[in-house]
This record gives C-alpha cells, sequence and structure tokens, in this order.
C-alpha cells in the first residue's frame, strides 16, 4: 500500500486571497534530492535544504522587475538560470551575493519558461514556441527566433526530459478551446505536434505531468470532470514527413475520480511510479466537499492507497521529487514524503503462506506483475530509482564494490572471493531497491554456476534468500539449481522465504526430499527451528501427554469394534494400532518435508504433477503425513509451541491431495491398504466425535439460553412462589 | 386459586431512580461517622462503626453545590462555589447557618487540627480563617492575597502553616503572620496541554513538613514544605489527580483520578530494616467508572466516590483480617431508606424525586398464572400526577396514605399535604392550605392505616399527630419520650389496627407510643446497632426490628418483653450467610392471610420469614428455594427452613404488599442508572 508519511513545512506562504495558484511559480531540485530552489511570484529564488526545513540561501531581484519564469539549476555548471522581465536571463551561482552583479543577458523575444532536465544542457522555451539551448542562445542573444506557434495560441504548461540519447522539450498550448502538445527534440532539432482529444465542451486539462518510462514519454493530465488520461508518445524521432502534420494523440483513462456536483477547479495529478498518481485539490470519495485532500491512487486496481486531509487552500500546485511531495497549501510550503512499494495480488492467488508472528513483521518485498509477467527486462528502472542508484553508488564506490563491481566480479573470480564480496555487499545493504539489485547479483551467481559447474557457491546464495528480496520470479534458476547440486539447506530457505514457487518445482523438491535417504539426511545441516520442532514432537512421541478432551486412540479403536463385525479384521487393526507413532522418516527428512506442506500452492496446479510419485513414495509420504496427524489429534500441545510447524489443516490438505492424485494406486498396492484402513478408522473416530459433539450442541445451547436473563421491561406481572 | 406462598407480583421498573454523584466526604474518625456530599447539594451521614449505615440524609436544594466539608469535632461544615460556608444542624437534618465568605466561590475548607480555626481557599485568591466559636464561625483574618483561585488547603498539623493549591503553584502560609513563605512551582503537563495551566487539586501537609499534590497533569509530586523543593514525581494518569487523602498515622497516601483510579502511596524504606523512608507507589484500586471526586483514608479502608455515585470501601487487606466480613468490599450504591410509597388498598405508588414526585397507579391483569409465568397486562401503569416542588429545598420525605387520597411531603422549609382524588378517568389534587404549625422541621412522614391520622416526626425526637378529615386537618398531639435523646426519628410505623406507633431513632432507640391513650407505652430494650426497618405485628401486637448489623428481634408489646421466637433466634443465632449481607433491611410488611409470615427486603433479596418452620441452621444451604423446587411436595416440608429468600429480583427500592395480596416490587437495575451517567474519560483499550 502506497502510504504518506507525516508531513512538515519547509516554508510559509502569503496566503493568496483571490488567486488561483499560490505564490510559488516553480519548484526544482538542486544538486541533489534533499536540496530544492524555490521560485516565488514575487521577486526571490530561495535555496533550501529539505531534510534541515532551512533556506541556504536567497537571491532577489531589484524592485521593479518581476522573475517570469521559476529558476533552474544547471548541474553541469553548477548555475542558477532564472529569467526576469521575460527577456532578461539570469545566471549565478551560489556563491553570488547580489543578483542584479550576475550575469544578465537580454533576449530579442519574451521567454516562456528555462528548463534543465537532469544532466542535461538548459533549454529555453519561447512564448512562441521556439526552443534554443542556453548556450547556443546566449552565443549570440539577439539573434532573431522564429514564431512556430500562430496568433492567440499560448502555452499552458511546458517540462523537459531527457531520455538515454536525447533531450525533448515537452509543452502544451491552447487554441480557442483546442489542446495541443507538442514535442520539441533537440540535437537534432525536430518539433511534432499533437492535438489532444477533446474531453467536452469549455473542459481544459487543469495539470499535466510527464514521465519517460520504457522508451515512451506518457503524459499524464486531468480534467476539470475529474478525468485522468494517459497518453504514450515515442520519443523515437518521426519519418521525415511525418513531422509536419498535426496528428491526434490517442489516451488511455487511468482513473475517473469522484469530483461531485462541481466542476474542479485547481487541481493537479502526478506520476509517483508507474502505478501511484498523486492528485491534489480533488474531494475525498468519503469525505464530504469543501475538504481539501491530497490522494494517491494506485491506476492498477484504481483504488484509493493514501490520503491526507491539508490545512488551508490548496491551489491544485504539487511537485514531487524523490519521493517527497512538495505541496503549496494554506500559509505554507509542506513536504510529505510517500512510499509506493509495488503493490500485487499475488497474495490473493493461490494459498497464501501461514503468516507466523515473526514472519508478519518485516514486510516481505513482493515483485511487481511487470517482473512477473515479462521477466526481469520489462521492469526497467524508471528515472527516479536509476537516479536513487546512481547517488547511493556514488557514496559507496568509496568504500567497497559497487553491486555493478561484484557482478562483474562474479563472472570471474572464484567461489571464495565472490563469498568474501557478496557477504561484505549485503553487510552494507542499501535498503533503497535491494530487490532489484540482489535480484540481478543472485541472477549472476546462478548463471555462472549453470555455465561453469565447477562454480557453485552455497554459502553466497544461502545468505541472499533469507534477505526477503528474492522472490522464485526474480530468479527462477536458484531453487533448480539448488536441487540440482543437492543443496538442501538452500532449498529449505528458497522453500521458506519464496512465495511464488510454481508447483512444478515444489513436487520435484519434494520429490527429491521423499527419496533422500535418512542416512544423507541426517548429516544435513537445516535451518535449526525446523529440526527443533521435529525433535520435540518426536521426544514425546511416546510420552502419552495429556489427552485432549478425553480423546484416546486405544478408547477410539475398542470403540470401533462393534462396528466392524469381523473378528479377524478387529485383531488385525488392533495388532497395528500403535506403529501408527513412529516417524516413518529421520527428523532431518521430516523437516524437509515440512517445509513442503507449507508451501502455498493451488491444487489443480498441484496435482497433475504429485501423479507423477511413484507408490513407494506416495505411501512414505502418506506414512509421514498420518503421523503428523495423529500426533496433532492426540497431542494438542504440538502445535502451541511457537515452532514454525505445518498446521493440522494443511497436513489434511495434503493428506486429501495425495489420495486424490494416487487414490486408485493405493488401494491396489497391498503395503498402503493397512494404512489406508488406518486412516479410514480414524477418520471415522473423527467423525463419530463430531457427530457426538453434535448431539450435545442442542444442551449446549439450552445452556446458554438459560443464561441469557429475560429482558424484562419497565413494567412486567409475574407469579412468584417461595417454598 | 392462590396457594400459601405463591404471589402475583408487579414488577415495577419504571421509577427513574437516579443518584447523584459524590463530590466531597469527610470522615471523622472520633465518631467514626463519614459526611458525603452530592452533587445535589444532599449531606449524607454514614456511620462506619455499625455496617455503615446511612443515618442521616440532609436533603440539598437548587443552587447548592457543596465542594468540601469538614469535621470539626461533632460539628459539620460545608463550603461550595456559591460563597457560603454552612454549619449543619445534624440532629434536625438541616442547614443551621450559612455565612457568605465575600471571597467568592468557596473552593475549600479546611480546619486546624485544634479546631480553632477554618480556612476557606477563595476564587478570588484569599484564604479566609474564621475562628470557630461556641455556636457559630466568625471571621477572623485573610491571609495576604494571591493571583490566581485557591484550589486546596491543608493545615500543617502545629497549626502554624497551611499549604494552598493554587493554579501552576503551590503556596505556604505562615498562619499567625498570614504571609506566604513558599511558593512550590507546579509543572504543566506535556504536549498540547503545555499551554493549560494545571491545576492543584489537592494538597495535603505532613507533620514532617512533607506536602504532597496531586494535580491536573496527572502528577502526585512530594515537596519538601520547609525547603520548597520537589523530592519526587508520580505520574499517576494521563488526566487529573482530582483528590488526595492520608492516613492518621501519614504513612500512606491514596490518590483518586479521572480514570476511576485510587492509588495508594506508602512511605517505606527501600530496604527492609533501613531508617531513610520513601514515598513508594504500592497500589492501585479500580473500583469506578468514573473521577473518583472524593476520598477518605480511614485507617484500615480506602473509602471513595465519585461521578459514578457510588460509595465504595476498599479494606486495605494489610490492616483487616482476611476473609472475615471486615475485609470485604462494599459498594453502597442506593439509599438505605424509602423513596416510595405504596398505597396498599388503591395500587398506586409514589416515587420521591430530589425536587418532584410522582404518583403512579399500577396496571392490572385478569388472568391467573403458573409461577415462573409472565401474565399478560390488561392495564398498563399509567402516571398521574408529577408534582414539583415550589421552592428550592429538594424534599426530604413524603408519604402516600394507604387509601390513596392523600399525599405529603416536606421539605428543610415547609410541609405540604395534598388531598388526591381518584377516579378511573378524572384525577385531582388539591393542596390543604392550612396546616397546624406545628408540623414544622419535619424529616418522616406516615400516615395511619386509616389514613385518618398524619405522623411526623419533629424536632428532639419528638412525633407529631395530625388528625385528617374531608376537609381539614388538625393538631392533634405531639408524641415525646423521656430518654433525652434529641437525634432524629427515621422510621415511624403505626400498627394496622391504630393502636400503636413506633418510632426508632438514630440513637439506636425504638419507643412506641400508645396512639389510644397518646403516651408512651414502653422502650424496646437498646440494641447497639440502629434499627433499619421496624413493623408492629397486625394481629400479634409484635414489634419487629431488624438492625443495621442484620439482627432481627421481636418484641412482644403486650408482655413487653422479647417473644419466644425472637429469643430462639438469639440463642441459634442467624444464618453466616444472612449476616455477610452487606445492605440492610429497609422495609417489614406481614401477610394479612398468614400470621406467621414476616416479609423483608434489602437491595438484593426478598425474603419471607416463616415463623413456624424451624430456623436454619448454620451448616444447612440458607438460599434454598432453587433446590425445594425441584422436590415433592412433602420432602420439600421437611427440607424448608424459616427463611425463604428470593434472589430473582435485583436492585429492590421496595417491595409491598397489597390488600389483594399481590407484590410491588420496585426494582431499579445499576446498568440503568449506569447508561444515564455521563461517558467517562476517554480510555484506550488494548486493539482499539
Amino acid at each position: 500500500m502506497a502510504a504518506l508519511c507525516e508531513g512538515y513545512t519547509l516554508c510559509g506562504l502569503v496566503p493568496a486571497v483571490n488567486r488561483r495558484s499560490s505564490e510559488i511559480k516553480g519548484i526544482e531540485e538542486e544538486r541533489d534530492s534533499d536540496h530544492v530552489i524555490v521560485t516565488d511570484s514575487s521577486r526571490s529564488v530561495t535555496l533550501y535544504k529539505v531534510s534541515d526545513q532551512k533556506p541556504l540561501g536567497r537571491w532577489t531581484v531589484k524592485q521593479g522587475q518581476l522573475l517570469t519564469c521559476a529558476a533552474v539549476f544547471n548541474k553541469q555548471t553548477n548555475e542558477y538560470v532564472a529569467v526576469s522581465d521575460n527577456k532578461v536571463i539570469r545566471i549565478w551561482k551560489e556563491d553570488d551575493i547580489i543578483l542584479d552583479k550576475a550575469f544578465k543577458a537580454t533576449v530579442s523575444a519574451d521567454v516562456q519558461s528555462v528548463h534543465c532536465a537532469h544532466g542535461a544542457e538548459p533549454a529555453v522555451l519561447f512564448q512562441r514556441g521556439a526552443v534554443r539551448l542556453l548556450d547556443s542562445l546566449l552565443s549570440a542573444p539577439q539573434q532573431p527566433v522564429e514564431e512556430v506557434l500562430v496568433q492567440d495560441e499560448a502555452i499552458r504548461w511546458s517540462t523537459s526530459i531527457v531520455t538515454d540519447t536525447q533531450q525533448l522539450v515537452i509543452f502544451t498550448t491552447e487554441l480557442k478551446g483546442d489542446h495541443f502538445l507538442y514535442l520539441q527534440r533537440l540535437k537534432p532539432n525536430s518539433v511534432q505536434k499533437y492535438r489532444l482529444e477533446p474531453e467536452g465542451p469549455g473542459l481544459s486539462p487543469l495539470s499535466f505531468w510527464a514521465s519517460y518510462r520504457d522508451k515512451n514519454i506518457c503524459l499524464l493530465y486531468l480534467y476539470p470532470n475529474g478525468h485522468v488520461y494517459q497518453s504514450l508518445v515515442s520519443v523515437r524521432a518521426p519519418e521525415a514527413d511525418e513531422g509536419t502534420q498535426v496528428v491526434s494523440l490517442p489516451r488511455d483513462q487511468l482513473l475517473s475520480l469522484p469530483v461531485g456536483k462541481e466542476l474542479l477547479e485547481a487541481a493537479s495529478a502526478i506520476f509517483l511510479d508507474d502505478a501511484h498518481i498523486a492528485v491534489v485539490g480533488v474531494p475525498h470519495p468519503s469525505a464530504g466537499p469543501g475538504k481539501d485532500f491530497l490522494c494517491i491512487w494506485n491506476t492498477n486496481f484504481q483504488t484509493l492507497q493514501a490520503a491526507k486531509e491539508m490545512a488551508g487552500k490548496l491551489y491544485g500546485q504539487l511537485w514531487s521529487f524523490s519521493s517527497k511531495l512538495f505541496i503549496p497549501h494554506g500559509k505554507a510550503l509542506s513536504v510529505i514524503p510517500f512510499a509506493c512499494p509495488r503493490s500485487s495480488l499475488a497474495s490473493a492467488l493461490g494459498k497464501l503462506k501461514q503468516v507466523k508472528t515473526e514472519e508478519s513483521k518485516t514486510s516481505t518485498v513482493v515483485p511487481s506483475w511487470n517482473t512477473i509477467l515479462h521477466g526481469e527486462e520489462a521492469a526497467a528502472p524508471k528515472p527516479v530509482e536509476a537516479r536513487k542508484t546512481r547517488t547511493t553508488r556514488k557514496t559507496q564506490s568509496s568504500l567497497s564494490l559497487t553491486i555493478d563491481q561484484v557482478q562483474d566480479l562474479i563472472k570471474m573470480a572464484s567461489v571464495e572471493e565472490v563469498e568474501k564480496e557478496v557477504q561484505g555487499l549485503l553487510s552494507r545493504q542499501d535498503p533503497n531497491d535491494p530487490q532489484l539489485s540482489l535480484g540481478q547479483l543472485a541472477m549472476a551467481l546462478v548463471s555462472r554456476s549453470l555455465a561453469d559447474p565447477k562454480f557453485y557457491s552455497s554459502r553466497a546464495l544461502t545468505q541472499l534468500v533469507p534477505t526477503r528480496c528474492l522472490s522464485h520470479s526474480v530468479c527462477p534458476d536458484l531453487l533448480p539449481l539448488a536441487l540440482e547440486k543437492r543443496d538442501y539447506f538452500l532449498c529449505q530457505l528458497c522453500l521458506l522465504f519464496f512465495h511464488d514457487i510454481p508447483e512444478a518445482v515444489t513436487c520435484a523438491c519434494l520429490k527429491a526430499f521423499i527419496s533422500l535417504s535418512d542416512l544423507d539426511a541426517e548429516k544435513l545441516s537445516l535451518e535449526p527451528d525446523s529440526v527443533s520442532f521435529m525433535e520435540m514432537l518426536l521426544s514425546n512421541e511416546h510420552a502419552q501427554t495429556g489427552l485432549q478432551n478425553g480423546f484416546s486412540p486405544t478408547f477410539c479403536e475398542e470403540d470401533r469394534t462393534d462396528a466392524v463385525d469381523n473378528p479377524k479384521a478387529k485383531a488385525k487393526e488392533k495388532k497395528k494400532a500403535s506403529p501408527q507413532q513412529t516417524c516413518p522418516v529421520g527428523k532431518h527428512k521430516a523437516a524437509l518435508i515440512n517445509e513442503i506442506l507449507q508451501t502455498a500452492y493451488s491444487e489443480a496446479l498441484l496435482l497433475p504433477h504429485l501423479k507423477d510419485f511413484s507408490s513407494d513414495q506416495v505411501v512414505l509420504f502418506l506414512r509421514y503425513l498420518e503421523f503428523l496427524y495423529l500426533r496433532y489429534s492426540t497431542d494438542g500441545s504440538s502445535q502451541t509451541h511457537g515452532y514454525r510447524s505445518p498446521s493440522l489443516n494443511q497436513v489434511m490438505d495434503w493428506v486429501c491431495m495425495l489420495l486424490d492424485a494416487h487414490f486408485t494406486v493405493l488401494v491396489m498396492s497391498p503395503v498402503a491398504i493397512d494404512l489406508l484402513l488406518n486412516l479410514q478408522s480414524f477418520v471415522k473416530s473423527q467423525v463419530r466425535l463430531f457427530s457426538e459433539l453434535g448431539k450435545i450442541e442442542g444442551s449446549l445451547q439450552e445452556l446458554s439460553k438459560m443464561k441469557m436473563k429475560k429482558d424484562v421491561g419497565q413494567y412486567s406481572i409475574e407469579v412468584m412462589e417461595l417454598y | 386459586m392462590i396457594q400459601m406462598g405463591e404471589f402475583k407480583v408487579h414488577r415495577v421498573r419504571f421509577f427513574d431512580y437516579m443518584p447523584s454523584a459524590i463530590r466531597s466526604m469527610a470522615f471523622n474518625s472520633h465518631t467514626e461517622r463519614l459526611a458525603v456530599a452530592r452533587a445535589d447539594g444532599a449531606v449524607e451521614i454514614f456511620n462506619f462503626a455499625d455496617n455503615y449505615f446511612q443515618e442521616k440524609v440532609i436533603a440539598g436544594r437548587d443552587g447548592r453545590s457543596i465542594e468540601a466539608l469538614c469535621w470539626v469535632g461533632r460539628r459539620l461544615f460545608s463550603a461550595g462555589l456559591e460563597g457560603e460556608i454552612t454549619e449543619y444542624d445534624l440532629e434536625n437534618l438541616r442547614p443551621r447557618y450559612s455565612i457568605e465568605a465575600y471571597g467568592g466561590p468557596i473552593w475549600t475548607i479546611s480546619s486546624n487540627s485544634q479546631g480553632t480555626l477554618l480556612a476557606a481557599g477563595c476564587e478570588d485568591g484569599t484564604v479566609k480563617m474564621f475562628e470557630i466559636l461556641e455556636d457559630r464561625i466568625q471571621f477572623q483574618t485573610n491571609l495576604s492575597r494571591q493571583k490566581g483561585r485557591i484550589i486546596s488547603l491543608s493545615w500543617h498539623p502545629s497549626g502554624a502553616q497551611i499549604a494552598a493549591g493554587m493554579m501552576d503553584m503551590i503556596k505556604i502560609f505562615d498562619s499567625e503572620t498570614g504571609q506566604a513563605t513558599h511558593r512550590l512551582l507546579v509543572d504543566r503537563g506535556v504536549g498540547t496541554s503545555k499551554s493549560r495551566e494545571v491545576v492543584v487539586w489537592s494538597v495535603a501537609f505532613l507533620n514532617d513538613h512533607t506536602i504532597i499534590s496531586g494535580d491536573s497533569a496527572g502528577k502526585v509530586q512530594i515537596w519538601d514544605g520547609l525547603t520548597g523543593t520537589l523530592i519526587s514525581t508520580h505520574l499517576v494518569t494521563k488526566w487529573d489527580v482530582l483528590v488526595l487523602a492520608i492516613s492518621q498515622d501519614e504513612s500512606s497516601v491514596i490518590a483518586g483520578t479521572s480514570e476511576g483510579t485510587v492509588v495508594q502511596f506508602q512511605f517505606l524504606p527501600s530496604t527492609v530494616g533501613q531508617q531513610d523512608k520513601f514515598w513508594v507507589q504500592t497500589r492501585t484500586f479500580k473500583n469506578h467508572s468514573h473521577d473518583v471526586r472524593a476520598l477518605v483514608h480511614t485507617d484500615t479502608a480506602v473509602v471513595s466516590g465519585g461521578m459514578d455515585t457510588q460509595l465504595v470501601v476498599r479494606p486495605l487487606l494489610d490492616k483487616v483480617e482476611k476473609n472475615t466480613q471486615e475485609s470485604a468490599l462494599h459498594k453502597i450504591a442506593f439509599p438505605h431508606r424509602n423513596l416510595v410509597s405504596c398505597a396498599k388498598k388503591a395500587g398506586l405508588l409514589l416515587f420521591q424525586f430530589p425536587d418532584h414526585l410522582e404518583l403512579w397507579r399500577l396496571g392490572e391483569s385478569d388472568r391467573n398464572g403458573t409461577p415462573g409465568e409472565s401474565l399478560p397486562v390488561k392495564r398498563k401503569p399509567e402516571k398521574l400526577i408529577q408534582l414539583k416542588i415550589k421552592g428550592e429545598d429538594h424534599i426530604c420525605c413524603s408519604a402516600l396514605s394507604p387509601c390513596g387520597s392523600w399525599l405529603a411531603y416536606a421539605t428543610v422549609a415547609a410541609v405540604r399535604l395534598y388531598r388526591l382524588q381518584l377516579s378511573s378517568s378524572n384525577v385531582s389534587i388539591q393542596k390543604v392550605s392550612k396546616l397546624p404549625r406545628e408540623l414544622k422541621s419535619v424529616h418522616q412522614l406516615c400516615f395511619s392505616s386509616d389514613s385518618c391520622r398524619l405522623f411526623a416526626s419533629s424536632s428532639f425526637s419528638s412525633v407529631v399527630v395530625v388528625a385528617l378529615d374531608q376537609t381539614d386537618c388538625k393538631y392533634l398531639h405531639t408524641l415525646k419520650h423521656k430518654s433525652g435523646s434529641k437525634q432524629p426519628i427515621h422510621i415511624l410505623s403505626p400498627s394496622e389496627d391504630g393502636q400503636w406507633l413506633a418510632t426508632a431513632n438514630t440513637d439506636c432507640e425504638i419507643h412506641v407510643f400508645n396512639l389510644r391513650k397518646m403516651k408512651l407505652h414502653c422502650s424496646v430494650p437498646a440494641y447497639s446497632s440502629c434499627p433499619t426497618a421496624v413493623s408492629i405485628h397486625p394481629t400479634s401486637g409484635n414489634l419487629v426490628s431488624v438492625h443495621a448489623d442484620q439482627q432481627i428481634f421481636e418484641f412482644s408489646l403486650k408482655q413487653k418483653e422479647y417473644s419466644v421466637w425472637s429469643r430462639q433466634l438469639q440463642r441459634q443465632g442467624l444464618h453466616p450467610l444472612w449476616l455477610q449481607r452487606d445492605t440492610p433491611v429497609t422495609q417489614i410488611t406481614f401477610n394479612p392471610n398468614n400470621p406467621a409470615h414476616i416479609m423483608l427486603h434489602d437491595v438484593f433479596m426478598f425474603c419471607i420469614i416463616d415463623q413456624s418452620l424451624p430456623l436454619p441452621e448454620a451448616k444447612s444451604k440458607f438460599y434454598n428455594q432453587r433446590i425445594l423446587r425441584s422436590l415433592p411436595e412433602p420432602q420439600r416440608l421437611r427440607e424448608s427452613h424459616a427463611f425463604k429468600a428470593c434472589k430473582n429480583f435485583q436492585h429492590l427500592l421496595s417491595v409491598n404488599l397489597l390488600e389483594d395480596l399481590s407484590l410491588v416490587v420496585v426494582e431499579r437495575p445499576l446498568v440503568d442508572i449506569v447508561c444515564q451517567l455521563p461517558a467517562p474519560v476517554r480510555q484506550k483499550l488494548f486493539a482499539t
């Protein structure tokens, strides 16, 4: 679930009385994610350190002059660029104190805005639609500037995006109620004009937001009727002839936000990641109108994920830098950190793992749908994430090897060296996006092992798996590899920590575990908790501790005899009554099988694979399940010890499935017939117990009725007798 | 036909009796009397030496709000937000006088241990000193005036100093010079309450000059009163600490909080055997759902009261013997007197509220049924009259004549008598305008069984007899006894035949007057425990009395001696379970059909004593009705004993036998009272 964290105020605002927008003209990221520059509509640009809520510097133009566009920061040169009075471009550095003394250049046409995407050169957008790179403009400030837009066409919104190869300036215009999108490519220059599909009479988009994703520019826009659309624009340069004509822009409706009766006035929507958008100025669906909310919506599931009521008037302005939202409201500009973990329906599919308390404490990272459906590549890093890893890499590089370097190392180095580096990497693990990087690491390890039979680093992998950052879909070859290498400890860990193991693989593991000889199994070092559970179960195997509700297997045997007429069968069954209490497998093997019992599965998918088992394997497995079942039913304490253990229901489910899959074989097999009879007798006794319980149900209900006092009203006339 | 022991029961739950919240308490350890002030201005006196019996009730009045009570010797003073100090006349159950303190609302009063001075803390920031004279109090001096109200006061036992709890601070005054000698600043609460002034709700000044304070930030603080320094702070609640009480030996302090808890602190050495002691938080009692506004620390128990209207006596288990009557928790939720009068012949009920009376006609059913059955109600009960009192004084007693044609009530100021005329369709009420002037200062009213006489207990334990006829009422006589006791009569009980009138007063005396001769017939030998119910048998003329210690006596008026049955009962002793009940029997009635039956009830049970049956052995099962029901008839007779107790009805306020031998049971379920209380302070429950 996406979540909005507790916000804090970055700076105060002079409350705008009648204006639709706040005095904030723009917020741009400065040198890193913790610094922003805020341009206000009066005359000043302020640099803030966000985490300190503190201004670091402030620059103001002279009285009578006005800043006409938001200042930007050029990371290449560490310079600030702003435009005053539409025509004067100003450039200064952080140590310039007086803005008037800094560099100024007057250009020949009115500037709309200056954009400086990450790591790119600043680009200047003129009011009439022309775009120039700053450097080339400053080389001849008075150069003539062409008019791209027609008469009455005005720019409504603009931004700039840098792709791998290209820098783009995107802006939208309005002309007589029609809206157009211009995609201006720089170096080489080309412009593409798109027409936005009209939404309805008089409805103009309230806000735009663009992000670069999967080689497309993704444009998000919000209409006053609450409709949120997404349009994908390819960044590839069009064919030569295409460039000139106006193409209609296809759109997908992402959301239809509830707006109530009135249309929205000031609102905006921005992308947080590929599945979440933040919306401001749209009423909360369950709060009344007139309340101002900041909401996060999941576009995949169309659900409201988080909402926060904002005090004071909202201006429909919203910025987002590195998991922080900047929102002016009332008398303050607030910073609200947010988190958008990928949501999934994984938990809704198949049988969910038995969640014990310790598991629920740590959040498990669930792989996104993209990863599952399209493999690793589809989940291309988003710009925000890329930036983040870049910064973290920067901080790590001085200490030791980065993930990339370790990945390279894995391709070549010896097992020992790899293990050492992986351990080192894990010890200073960066929590920002561990899933991706560790997944890559595991992939590298596995592919090396697959390619080079001599290379297998069990230690590195067993360290990686418990980080809970991996899943089967991230690294599908890991578990089969472990099986192949007979690394059963790793198998156990995978079964324990992966929630998305396909049934085929689960069955393969089960097969391997069952056919494992007990002698070999004893030598394994397994997860201690699972072994202790088996030890506990086996230690009181013969100690007939307190019987639950008076149930005694022998009693039930005797009880059953009157139902079974055949005295021979009776004797036979009596003889067999005791052996069920001994465990048919060793404790290590049992611990491994227990792990299988606790995995998630879906019956329909599991059954075909279960059919592949040989009858011996099935009988052994069934014996073990019967043992577990008997222990659980006779000894109520076996499940209340705090160890991670299969539940009685899980055991029952597996028994049923196994019988479903192999019933005909089992019935024919002479070895299994006793087992089946035992199971049947046991089930019969259970059924009998429940029918007995059913009989006393009436009496119990009568008891509860007696307890309930008759509700005497305000007045009644009763007859009473005293003896 | 109705069999022996079978009754048609009118089960009445429409008496909306609502007790008032407890505001303040004071305990007189010499007389062992606890004075309790309620939010409606009423003052009640409980006798802790006699099974916590509620001896006296002084009715409140509109607009009187008592903030503090104080005993000075046997004299009781109160003060409240109306700015007056009142002394009570405990013999006539009325305020003796009130003196305006001229300092605005009074938050607290406290007398020095010598009993010579009474200090009052006022809204205007003054502590006013009153000299306690023989018959009144007289203003003596003001201590130096402070900014901010004086909320709480405590004298040093020497009387030389007095500590005053104020807003944000505690001041210590020299009581001689009147100058403040120390100022102890009290921290405000953390968080949002930082901006709010902290109120020092209570202070206690100990002999070793330790000052203990409880404040609205939830703290109990221990101060050194000599240096004015803070010794320790104990945060006991998120809400207010409203009241503190110290034990007589100053080794234990209890603090009452808004959460309904009482927290105990004890002065203990940190390790066993060491000399230096510290105040240590030891126990927490939770017996209230709402604010604990009043606390008393007796030698053996914690007595607490508050918004939830119940008086709770929680014995300290280290001070009493375990598993005895004394170690049991007592909750007093209902008054120990009757608020319901029943007109036996007319089937009417009169409910007494502080400021009004309600007259109801019972419903009817034309069917008979088997025991345990509810009968269909043919006619619903009906409220005939709601009589609002005139004036500000609350009702102290009321009575309805058995025929249902007279209604009387009294306040401390006046007695009012009404003539009722009820037909099936028409109700008329007419005030009797001219009452004899002897009818004043009345604290108990009663009509004779033929409704021709009105008896009113008056001052000096006297009874005024007034004759009633169709048109007027005439003073006949004042009955007086010669014992010299001036205590008020709390029980008036005329005999059915009109010959006798029994009276009982809080000096534990029972006097019987001959109404034909209008003079004292005899006095029942005095018993140490106060009678809680007295009644004269209609045929045998025996007087049956039940006392606060649950003893039952039967006194023959003819022979002037205890009856044989009574002596046998005393010899054999009552059943332990009977003695363990903790609410007094408040009513005794007789069954005219069966002279051997005595019917009595307390809050939790209704009992018929059959004098013809053997008394229960100590080992036999006392509450045996359920067993008897399951036995066949002959065996039942063998198994049964004299006490036929019925616990079907709970929270009984009154049980009466109508003329048609059906019972009227008035219940007031405690849950109905609790659900009318305001919401308690919000408490965080687990998983909410």
